[in-house]
Parts: structure tokens; C-alpha cells; sequence
């Protein structure tokens, strides 16, 4: 599902971040901020007006996003909602390539 | 690598430093530690971007010239921000040189984000140190950062300060007296965004622990201020303790100013025969530096709840509380800072819109802050409302005059609003407007980096508007005393001057809102600067009227000699009253641009004269 439809609190992994167009310059930046494939992802707050825009939290950073910004996410609910703040304990993503730099 | 000999380090050419970062990792804090009040601030040339520099001269004894540049996540570049941190690191920003050192500076507590920054400054090939500020957060955080590792790791020397703490730039000074560090070793071609993030994972793994739960104050706050409705209500508590803040605490500082003023006027007048110098000096140059002085205190206190709230890391949550709906007037989250600062006054508040990275919001941002009711306007409307509306109470419970107040207030947000729901109206670029906003951790403000930003602030406001006003009050003294009347004349002096004529002319323009003459001829400075008006209308009044006292009672003389359309119609003029010269210089200076100076003003002015036409007309039909 998208970042944009995860409920609050569920606990998710990244599984991807989309362009909308050759080169979207937000999908470039949500990368530089964090959101990479197999990152411990949460909802943390929705906007009080039309529940947009909405506070994720990648990592241990909280970052405020649009829902469009957000819908470019795709990610996989861990397991059923969790109140805790932790990023999950992750395994080695699998399809993560470990290319010498 | 030895430390150099004092007298040697003394006479080598300054280091050249830049501070370089994410936004929020404190580099600012430090840059005020280091240089203190030995700081320029300008603008890189040609663009709208601040330029911070200072200087300082470290412990061998060096010169040392830092560069403050701006926060960015990356060298990609995605404002103009960002884009001068990257070509000032790359060396292409014309007239400035590329720095001797890289100080990159990350958020010990933070490095899962930050470190991606350093990695990619390391490519850049210059010699870098990295600083972990606010190591005190981190380590009562519990998280432990093996120094040696990391510097190992990345190949530059690392360093801890605590840059809200006295001697907290200790170890950055001593490894600035160290030789420079050579240039990291270089690297093979750009890697791509996830090899990056591997590779900070690896750092991180290698030399930093966390424990498990870091964000727990972070997140316990958050569920209430970012919640739907407790985070409104702290939002409007929040607002309108400021509000009262700035209206009730500076009222009695305002009016001991007025006195002081006051009183050197008299003692200046006192020393003076009585004529042309006199009267200049009396009425024209300490009027006009005392009309300038009596808004600082709203000014400072207003600024000082807003650097607190900024530099706590409130401000963004506010922002994403509203950014719907001033998304849906046209506007972005980031316009409420720039709009509550125009309260006070317009000029930091347009220069605040820097902080809004969409060019299409900023100029709409730009283009409704004279709007905001500022507190050059209260002279006129206490002026008006105190002489026309009657002192009743309505429904037992609120004040008439409090309650006009208030309807001014909300006209001028309300006005805001469909002007800049207007502009997204037809505005023809309809590609998002990008958010991607970081929230940052909560801080205690720091009480030194608030002055410092508060002095910054006043020093602005006095220079710039100061000059405005003094200029425009000796002009219209000039213009309301020359020529001066003829013997025998019969009229009041005032009819005789430029300033009389002017008056006769305007009123052509202004008969069908109801402005006499003394209102055109007051207006004209007013137009220049608001808070001028008031002092205007008095020398209108008082020049062309008898050497009596009552002649300095502007409010009965008023009350008597206008009808309470006129009144009424000059009220709603004011609401969108043409901004004040200094506002329009700083318009064009933000927005380099000529064009918007002249829409905002136009728009202003017509705005300004359908709002009186039609309340004075509907007012007459009324009485």
C-alpha cells in the first residue's frame, strides 16, 4: 500500500519510493531524506483538516508530508498497529545490492 | 601535526571556514558561539538569500573567517537556499572563493540523517572536519559515538561541541589550530542514493550505539500538539497569548517612549529661539525618530515569541497544523510565520518569507502580508474609533470600541485570504507545491542565540524604516510650512503651502469616499508611512487652526468637523492603506523585482479606495 493509506501507528517497511515523472525532483529528495527501501517507517499524526498533510517518521526523523508526497511511497505493514516508536528490527532487505562504493 | 607558533599563526592569511549542514543541527548556535557579535549579515549578491559571516581569532592566535550557509539536505539543490550551499562549496558562486576547510556540522543525535550530507560533502575533495554538536543531548540520550572510529571511518578528523554551551566550540577551536586536514581520500564515481544509505548504515553500525527508544519526550509531545484538536487549542492559546503580549506588556513601554520623546522635545525646544529651526527640529526630526522608536517594543516582543517558538521546534508543527487551510486560501504552512509577523510590522515579515521555498507561495505571501493589521495602523484606528464610536457596551458583555477593533482585525485576515485564494485562482502553473517539511526535535531555546536574533531584528527595523520616516517627516514639515502665508492673509497657513495645494488637488480624487481636504493632505505622508498619518492630521490641524490648546485635541476637533461617514470610510481605507515606503523597498528587494513592488501597491490602492467608496456610500445611506 502507499505511505499515504498506511493507518497511524501500524509499524511498515519501505518497500519503494516512485517517481511520478522522469525526473521527480520529490521522489529525488524523499530518497536524500531517508526513505529507502527496507527503512522502519510510521505514521505518526494526520493533519486535522482532510488528514493532509500527514507527520511520517522514517528512521528516528519526523518529516511532515503531503499526501501526493506520501502516495510516491509504497510500503508493507509489519504487523498489526503498535504503539511503540522503535523502527522495527529489520532484516537484510533482500533485494538491497551491496555494491562495493 | 603540531600546533604553529602564536606569532606565526598571527600573520598567515586568514582560514577561510564554511559551516556547512543540514537545517537544524544547530550550525546557526554555533555560529554565534564562534563569532558572538562579530557577524555580518548581507545578502549573496544579486539573489535574496542571506549571507552570514563572521570572524574570530582562534587560540594560536589565527585569523579565522566563517561562513554560515545555508541548511541543505543534499547538493542537489531544491530551493535557492540550497543551491548557494552548493556553489559555494563547489567554488562557482562568483566573489566567493572556495572555503580553505569544510566544518560540516551534524545533530549527534541524528546522524541516521545527517551523515548522508557529510558522505556526499566528502566527495567534494576539500578538507573537511566533522562536528557533532549538541553532543549533550546525545549522551544523555544514551547514545555513544566511538570518535575515533568514525573519524577512521570517514578519513577526517571529528570533533564534539555543545554549541549552547560557554566553551562548547573547545575542541572545534583546537582542531582549527591544527594543520589542515589533508582532503579526504577521493572516491570512484557518485554512488547511488541506497549505496549511500548502506554506507551510513555501516558507519552507524561501526561506531555509534543507540539504545532502543530515543524520541520518547519528542513523541509524548507530539501526540498532543499535533493532535487534531488539542494541537489547534495549544495553537490558539499560543496566539492569543502572544497577541495579549504584545498589546498589553508594550502599551506601558510605548508610553513611556511617547513621554520620553516628549520630553526631549521640550528640552531641545527650550534651547531654541523660536522658528524655523526650532519647529524642524521639535516637530519634524524628534517627532519623526519618536513615531519610529514607539513600535520597537511591540516589535521585540512580538519577535521574541516567535524566535522562542522557532528555536524550541514548535514552529513547524504549527505550520503543519495549518498548511490545508492556507493551502486552500492559496498559501503554504510556511506563510504563518511570515503573516504573524506582519502583525507587528510588515518589513521582517516579508523578509521571513525566505524560509518558504515555493516561489508561487512566497510572492503571494509577499503580496497579502501588508494586510496584516499592523501596528502602524492602531494609531489611526484609536485616533478614529475613540472619537467616533461611541464608548457603549453591547449584548452586556462586549465593548463597542473593542469590538470594531477586532472587526478591522479579522477584515484585514479575511481580505488576506480571498486576495490570495484569488491569485491560486489564476494562477496558471497549477504543479504541486512541495511540503516535505522536517520536524525537528524539541530544544530548550537558547537564551543568547534569541538575543542575538532580537538584536539582529531591532538593528534591521531601526535602520531601514528609521531612515524612511525621518526623511518623509522633515518633507512634510517642509512642505506643510513653505511657502508661508502672505501678510493679511485670512486663512489658516496651511492653505498657502505645497502641502495645502497638494490637499486641494487630491481632493478631487478622494470627494467621492467623503476625504476633506485636511484628510488628503494628511494622507499623503500617511501614504508613505502609516504611522505618520496620525502626527500629519495633527499638524494639518494644529497649523491651520488657532494658537489655542485645544488645537493639540485632534480627537474632538475631529469629531466635531467630520461626519461619521467619512469616518467610517477612512477606517476601511486604512484596512488596506497602500503600504508604507520602507514596505515597498523591502518588497523589491526581496522579490528583485520592480513589477511586484508596483502590483502590490496598485492593488492595494484600489482595494483601498472600493472598501472607502462603498462604506461611505452604504454609511450615508444609513444616516
Amino acid at each position: 500500500m502507499r505511505l499515504s493509506e498506511l493507518p497511524r501507528r501500524t509499524a511498515a517497511v519501505i518497500v519503494s519510493v516512485d517517481d511520478t515523472s522522469s525526473s521527480d525532483p520529490v521522489a529525488r529528495r524523499l530518497r536524500e531524506l531517508g526513505f529507502v527501501p527496507g527503512e522502519a517507517v510510521q505514521v505518526i499524526a494526520l493533519g486535522p483538516f482532510g488528514m493532509d498533510p500527514l507527520v511520517a517518521q522514517v528512521g528516528f526523523t519526523r518529516f511532515a508530508l503531503r499526501r501526493s508526497e506520501a502516495a510516491r511511497i509504497t510500503v508493507e505493514a509489519v504487523s498489526a498497529s503498535v504503539s511503540s516508536i522503535t523502527p522495527a528490527a529489520q532484516p537484510d532487505a533482500p533485494a538491497a545490492k551491496r555494491t562495493a562504493a | 601535526m603540531s600546533a604553529a607558533s602564536p606569532t606565526s599563526a598571527a600573520q598567515r592569511p586568514a582560514l577561510r571556514v564554511a559551516l556547512v549542514g543540514n537545517p537544524n543541527c544547530g550550525k546557526t548556535a554555533l555560529f554565534n558561539r564562534l563569532t558572538g557579535s562579530r557577524q555580518k549579515v548581507a545578502n549573496y549578491a544579486g539573489v535574496t538569500v542571506e549571507r552570514k559571516e563572521g570572524h574570530f581569532v582562534s587560540p594560536a592566535g589565527r585569523q579565522v573567517r566563517v561562513l554560515d550557509l545555508p541548511g541543505a539536505y543534499s547538493l542537489h539543490a531544491a530551493s535557492l537556499d540550497e543551491a548557494i550551499t552548493r556553489d559555494v562549496c563547489l567554488g562557482q558562486r562568483p566573489g566567493e572563493p572556495r572555503p580553505d576547510l569544510l566544518v560540516s556540522v551534524v545533530d549527534a543525535t541524528n546522524l541516521r540523517l545527517h551523515l548522508r550530507f557529510v558522505l556526499e560533502l566528502r566527495r567534494l575533495g576539500l578538507p573537511m572536519v566533522l562536528v557533532l554538536n549538541m553532543s549533550d543531548a546525545a549522551e544523555r540520550r544514551g547514545i555513544h559515538i566511538d570518535r575515533d572510529k568514525l573519524a577512521a571511518a570517514l578519513g577526517m578528523p571529528v570533533v564534539e561541541t555543545i554549541a549552547v554551551r560557554r566553551d562548547g566550540a573547545a575542541s572545534l577551536l583546537a582542531a582549527l589550530d591544527a594543520a589542515l586536514p589533508d582532503a579526504p581520500p577521493a572516491t570512484d564515481a557518485p554512488p547511488s542514493d541506497l549505496d549511500v544509505h548502506h554506507e551510513v548504515k555501516r558507519l552507524l553500525e561501526a561506531a555509534v550505539t543507540m539504545p532502543a527508544r530515543t524520541a520518547a519526550i519528542d513523541d509524548r509531545l507530539d501526540r498532543i500538539v499535533l493532535h487534531p484538536v488539542f494541537g489547534l487549542a495549544i495553537l490558539a492559546v499560543l496566539l492569543f497569548l502572544m497577541f495579549q503580549a504584545v498589546f498589553s506588556w508594550a502599551a506601558p513601554v510605548m508610553d513611556g517612549i511617547e513621554a520620553a520623546v516628549h520630553w526631549f522635545g521640550e528640552l531641545v525646544g527650550s534651547h531654541l529661539p523660536e522658528g524655523m529651526l526650532r519647529s524642524l527640529l521639535v516637530d519634524g526630526l524628534i517627532a519623526g525618530l519618536g513615531s519610529v522608536i514607539v513600535f520597537l517594543p511591540q516589535i521585540l516582543i512580538l519577535f521574541l515569541f516567535i524566535l522562542t517558538l522557532e528555536e524550541s521546534g514548535y514552529l513547524p508543527r504549527a505550520a503543519f497544523l495549518l498548511d490545508r487551510l492556507m493551502m486552500g486560501a492559496g498559501l503554504s504552512g510556511r506563510s504563518f510565520i511570515p503573516l504573524l509577523s506582519s502583525f507587528a510590522c510588515a518589513i521582517p515579515g516579508i523578509m521571513a518569507t525566505r524560509t518558504i521555498q515555493d516561489p508561487r507561495d512566497r510572492i503571494t505571501t509577499i503580496l497579502v502580508a501588508p494586510l496584516m493589521t499592523c501596528s502602524a495602523r492602531l494609531p489611526v484606528y484609536a485616533l478614529l474609533i475613540g472619537a467616533f464610536i461611541p464608548a457603549r457596551t453591547v449584548a452586556g458583555l462586549f465593548n463597542l470600541q473593542g469590538l470594531v477593533l477586532f472587526a478591522l482585525y479579522v477584515a484585514g485576515i479575511v481580505s488576506a485570504l480571498v486576495v490570495a485564494y484569488v491569485l491560486k485562482y489564476f494562477r496558471r502553473d497549477r504543479t504541486d507545491h512541495p511540503l516535505l517539511m522536517e520536524l525537528p526535535s524539541y530544544r530548550i531555546p537558547n537564551p543568547r542565540d534569541i538575543a542575538i536574533g532580537l538584536w539582529e531584528r531591532a538593528r534591521i527595523f531601526l535602520s531601514r524604516v528609521g531612515k524612511v520616516i525621518l526623511t518623509l517627516t522633515v518633507l512634510l514639515w517642509f512642505l506643510a510650512t513653505f511657502p508661508s502665508p502672505p501678510d493679511g492673509a485670512t486663512a489658516p497657513a496651511i492653505d498657502y503651502s505645497f502641502a495645502g495645494i497638494i490637499g486641494r488637488a487630491l481632493e478631487h480624487v478622494f470627494a467621492p469616499v467623503g476625504f476633506n481636504w485636511q484628510i488628503c493632505i494628511a494622507l499623503v505622508p500617511g501614504l508613505a508611512a502609516r504611522e505618520v498619518a496620525v502626527g500629519a492630521l495633527a499638524t494639518v490641524y494644529a497649523l491651520s487652526g488657532s494658537d489655542d490648546a485645544v488645537a493639540s485635541q485632534l480627537a474632538p476637533m475631529i469629531a466635531s468637523q467630520w461626519s461619521l461617514a467619512t469616518a467610517l470610510a477612512l477606517l476601511a481605507w486604512y484596512v488596506f492603506a497602500p503600504q508604507c515606503i520602507s514596505t515597498m523597498a523591502v518588497i523589491r528587494r526581496e522579490t528583485n523585482s520592480w513589477k511586484v513592488m508596483a502590483a502590490s501597491t496598485l492593488y492595494l490602492f484600489a482595494l483601498g479606495y472600493l472598501a472607502a467608496f462603498a462604506t461611505y456610500r452604504i454609511a450615508l445611506m444609513f444616516s
